[in-house]
């Protein structure tokens, strides 16, 4: 998958509010891609646009998201959703656990969502579905079991499982262990390494919490208001060659349990409003290097090979 | 347990609900009751913060809210400042409701979002009729608001919740708590709904005001690697019982029970190449209900170490592991 330029706005009745800014990257078969940022950085609305389903009243005002030559955002409505949609790329919504519908086992659900894809009979499409509850560490019972009867750690490989049983080469999850216990987590982050490497699978993993990311993505992105302002390898990033100095404040303020601090470090300030985003470097007010060339803004440009950063410090 | 000194003294706590039965147990006279708490005895000292961790469903949320009296403990007592606050009622009740304040998890639910900031913190004031006047009052709420660091406090007075980010709200909620000049703040999951790059910095806060004042602090979370830097003794619970206690150092350097050990082990770290690896676990499954508590050791279906002993003999009750570390578990020594 190849992304290029692509912006993705909020027309609000007071002005385009630039959730998404002249993003690119690309996503090698078979690596995990972090996508990782403070909380209204653009991380989700990037991820609907990825699927081109933008929440209203966004809109992809530019940009084509190549997946194997063909630019989706071409595509009309009606072949995004038979051909591209969870066959090519799915999804795994932030906090989808919670939104199983209470009156329905979870096999029923499973298989609507199937055989609106899939002319299958039941049987088929039962069978499917045992495999992929298996798949993801689930007792084939679940099936015959409601939504509240399941913990949410169960119900988050439910909707995995649901992700996953169109076959998508590509899977992006927002924030899939957010809302979990720790023990929970790190046994999904286990099935979902598992997962990658038997499906073959690229993932797209969004998360706000760095110390996650470490454990999953081959490649960390870190966007900021909008806009990517780093691209480096899992190990240069966490072997201390984090440039931009967001990336390492978000890395100083991320907890470490066996490292006993002074003080946690904190980001001082907030993201700037996208309404109106500040000219120049959008991290400037709260940046403890800006100088005068901060006033413009700097492009991303490769530090060393497969590292990039949007700083002017790195010129 | 803290001694004579503790501010907060909580003895064999228990709180049971009943959960909706089948017909058959209803004919067969069975009765389900869900052990939320299940017996916990701990101390909060004067001026010392306590780290009660645990994950969904261990019952530390429910402890907060029977220290908070918002729920009728089925046994046993609380005592603050030497008072059996669990048989307080009346004017001794509600005195208890000034001196003990509660911060809560959801800084936009716990916020009336038709309220200004200046009508959130004009509230406790009126129900515990503090400050005689307009003008004194609203001096204590200008004082709160600077003492969470909102300043100036000009800015923050008119503006409404919605007006606020997660991180502004949660210090106003903390001045709400504080306006009151508590001896107890009982902070469910301060932070966990705030962005990581401004948690510490809330926490920093929190924790300059409690040294000021002199406050204690039952701090409830899921996080140790906050609760590790935020709090001066942590009590881990597990499924309604505290299974270890000691000092922050303790519990994550010698974690002493495997149930500890588990949820340290499970706690992400932001090193390098740990991407490739399936990370080995000491623990499996999930928590159980609270409605079918295992027998023996509640621990031991998910025990890596557990014995006969464990499924069989009564449940191990809290034991001197070292100095003021203490941990449930029948097998410490050997594991």
């Amino acid at each position: 998958m190849t992304v290029e330029n692509l912006s993705l706005h909020y027309l609000t009745r007071r002005g385009a509010v630039r959730a998404v800014d002249d993003v690119s990257f690309q996503l090698t078969r078979g690596e995990t891609l972090g996508l990782v940022g403070e909380s209204g950085c653009g991380k989700t609305s990037l991820a609907t646009a990825l699927l081109a389903m933008p929440s209203p009243p966004g809109r992809i005002v530019s940009g084509r998201i190549l997946v194997e030559g063909t630019d989706i955002l071409t595509l009309p409505e009606p072949a995004l959703r038979s051909r591209i949609r969870w066959e090519k790329i799915s999804m795994v919504f932030q906090g989808a656990m919670n939104s199983l519908t209470p009156v329905y086992t979870v096999g029923r659900q499973m298989r609507e969502t199937l055989q609106r894809h899939r002319p299958a009979s039941r049987a088929e499409a039962e069978s499917l579905i045992e495999r992929y509850v298996r798949l993801v560490g689930l007792p084939p019972e679940v099936v015959h079991r409601y939504p509240h009867e399941l913990s949410g750690g169960m119900k988050q490989r439910v909707v995995i499982a649901a992700a996953l049983f169109l076959e998508p080469r590509i899977v992006v999850m927002d924030e899939p262990t957010t809302a979990l216990d720790v023990i929970v987590q790190a046994q999904i982050l286990n099935t979902i390494k598992e997962l990658k490497t038997a499906l073959d699978l690229s993932l797209i993993f969004i998360t706000h919490d760095l110390a996650t990311e470490a454990e999953v993505a081959d490649r960390i992105l870190v966007m900021y208001a909008g806009r990517v302002v780093e691209t480096a390898a899992n190990e240069h990033v966490f072997g201390g060659e984090a440039c931009h100095p967001y990336t390492a404040m978000l890395l100083a303020a991320t907890p470490r349990l066996h490292r006993r601090a002074s003080g946690l470090a904190f980001i001082p300030g907030t993201p700037p409003d996208l309404l109106d985003p500040p000219k120049g470097c959008r991290f400037r007010a709260r940046c403890p290097f800006a100088f005068a060339r901060c006033g413009e803004e700097p492009p991303l440009r490769e530090v060393s090979p497969g590292h990039e950063v949007a700083c002017w410090r790195f010129e | 347990m803290t001694g004579g000194g503790a501010l907060l003294a909580v003895s064999d706590l228990a709180v049971s609900f009943s959960v909706r039965r089948s017909l058959r147990q209803v004919l067969a006279g069975q009765r389900s009751l869900v052990r939320a708490v299940d017996g916990i005895s701990f101390g909060v000292g004067r001026q010392e913060i306590l780290g009660l961790i645990g994950e969904s469903g261990c019952g530390k949320t429910t402890t907060g809210r029977l220290v908070m009296k918002l729920l009728r403990p089925s046994a046993g007592s609380i005592s603050f400042d030497g008072m059996d606050i669990t048989r307080a009622s009346g004017m001794e009740a509600a005195r208890y409701r000034r001196r003990a304040q509660m911060i809560f998890q959801d800084p936009y639910a716990s916020m009336n979002p038709r309220f200004r900031v200046r009508d959130v913190l004009a509230e406790p004031l009126s129900i515990h009729r503090v400050g005689a006047g307009r003008r004194e009052r609203a001096g204590l709420i200008e004082k709160a608001l600077a003492e969470v660091k909102l300043e100036p406090v000009e800015e923050y007075l008119d503006r409404f919740p919605h007006m606020l980010s997660g991180g502004q709200r949660q210090r106003v909620a903390t001045a709400r708590a504080l306006i009151l000049s508590p001896e107890l703040l009982i902070a469910d999951e301060p932070v966990s709904m705030i962005d990581l790059s401004t948690r510490a910095e809330i926490l920093a806060m929190m924790k300059e005001v409690q040294r000021a004042r002199g406050l204690s602090i039952l701090y409830i979370t899921h996080d140790i690697s906050t609760a590790r830097f935020f709090a001066d003794r942590l009590a881990v619970m597990y499924l309604g019982r505290i299974v270890e206690t000691g000092s922050p150092e303790d519990i994550v350097e010698r974690p002493a029970h495997p149930y500890t050990r588990a949820l340290i082990s499970a706690v992400p770290e932001p090193e390098p190449g740990r991407v490739k690896t399936i990370r080995a676990l000491p623990i499996s499954g999930e928590v159980p209900s609270a409605a079918r508590i295992p027998p023996g050791c509640r621990f031991h279906p998910r025990c890596p170490s557990a014995t006969e002993h464990c499924r069989r003999d009564p449940e191990p009750v809290l034991e001197d592991v070292g100095p003021g570390h203490a941990a449930a578990c029948r097998r410490w020594k050997e594991i």
